[in-house]
């Protein structure tokens, strides 16, 4: 049974990934690119989470683990930009 | 039965994913584009890892827990990000479908920290 | 014993946390989860100014689970809304004036908000009074604000703030 949900799971995943990737490129704002790049991260965890499944290997976990740590602090430092025109203070 | 819940846990999470960044693409101004990569798409990442966690502690010797790690620092994370992205948005007066709510007297960009 | 564990509740919350990191349960990383426990908090002392005291287990609890239902009745509310399409939402801002002072309390409404069925906290106003909410779909945004106080604030004010 897996066998079977997983693709379907991987096609969906990916369609998500091309949807978030069709705002980024689209924008109109700095806000709306900000959080098109924020569910990309998602979007890749959820991939790499699939991948280790498939695989059958643990080893995926700990760069699913690092891409949602960068993710939030590059989304944070996006926004601190945007309010202050400046990251460090 | 193992392989019925986590068939589940899949089907659910990858439809989630789906349906939050199709609201990502769909949905015609930013302030309500927010609500579907902050609720459907953390939730589904986070149906995504439970099934991980569950296969991994099916699979070997031992439970398997630290997919809850990253489940958790999601669901902790979503909601700050999403809050400061709106804030950035007000700030920046993102067009929007409603009226916004008029900027503070004191704007936070003038406010050292 | 004030001194020696200034924040009991972050140790062990460390303590759990480096213990799902190392995926393992050995006599040995208890061991090492429990000192990085107890030496974290005096290296980030400066970050936690205050004590953090819960007075209502059984309150935190009940509010936990109204939490976790209503993270999944939001999700399922918004996918349903993305599918029905963007013509039929009525999106509205709405102010929620704060009875709530602590920082902490403060931050957890807004992220509870954030994460429960169609709304967003959005920004909170210079003098921390009022938090600004981003509602994806109501019809009666009176109701929406009387919800939440009732639904999210009344707990924690209960659970982290109310005297004896």
């Amino acid at each position: 049974m897996l066998t079977i949900v997983i693709p379907i799971a991987f096609a969906l995943v990916s369609l998500a990934f091309l949807l978030s990737f069709w705002r980024l490129l689209r924008g109109p704002d700095a806000p709306d690119r900000i959080l098109a790049l924020d569910t990309l991260y998602v979007n890749t965890i959820a991939l790499l989470v699939l991948l280790g499944i498939h695989l059958g290997s643990a080893i995926y976990f700990e760069a699913a683990l690092l891409i949602a740590m960068m993710g939030f602090v590059g989304t944070v430092a996006l926004c601190k930009y945007l309010l202050r025109g400046d990251i460090i203070e | 039965m193992i392989d019925i819940l986590l068939s589940l846990l899949i089907l659910t999470g990858a439809i989630f994913t789906f349906i939050g960044s199709l609201g990502l693409a769909r949905l015609r101004d930013f302030y309500t584009r927010l609500h579907g990569p902050t609720k459907a798409t953390t939730l589904g990442v986070g149906c995504l890892l439970i099934a991980s966690a569950v296969f991994f502690s099916v699979r070997e010797e031992g439970v398997s827990l630290h997919e809850v790690l990253v489940t958790l620092f999601l669901f902790i994370t979503a909601p700050v990000s999403a809050h400061l992205l709106a804030k950035a948005a007000l700030h920046l007066k993102v067009k929007s479908l409603v009226p916004t709510p008029a900027p503070d007297t004191d704007p936070p960009a003038d406010r050292p920290n | 014993m004030k001194r020696l564990l200034p924040h009991p509740l972050l140790t062990i919350t460390l303590a759990i946390l480096w213990l799902l990191l190392v995926n393992q349960l050995t006599a040995g990383h208890v061991v090492l989860g429990a000192l990085l426990g107890w030496l974290i908090p005096f290296a980030t002392s400066s970050f936690w100014p205050e004590r953090i005291r819960i007075r209502h287990p059984l309150t935190l609890l009940r509010f936990l689970g109204v939490f976790i239902i209503d993270i999944v009745r939001g999700s399922f509310l918004v996918a349903w809304l993305i599918l029905r399409g963007p013509r039929h939402l009525r999106p509205v801002f709405v102010e929620v004036p704060l009875v709530l002072e602590t920082d902490l309390a403060i931050s957890l409404l807004a992220n509870t908000i954030s994460l429960t069925p169609g709304t967003v906290s959005a920004k909170l106003s210079a003098d921390k009074r009022t938090l600004i909410v981003h509602t994806i779909d109501t019809g009666d945004a009176a109701a929406l604000v009387a919800e939440i106080k009732q639904r999210y604030e009344a707990p924690l004010k209960k659970i982290f703030e109310q005297e004896e």
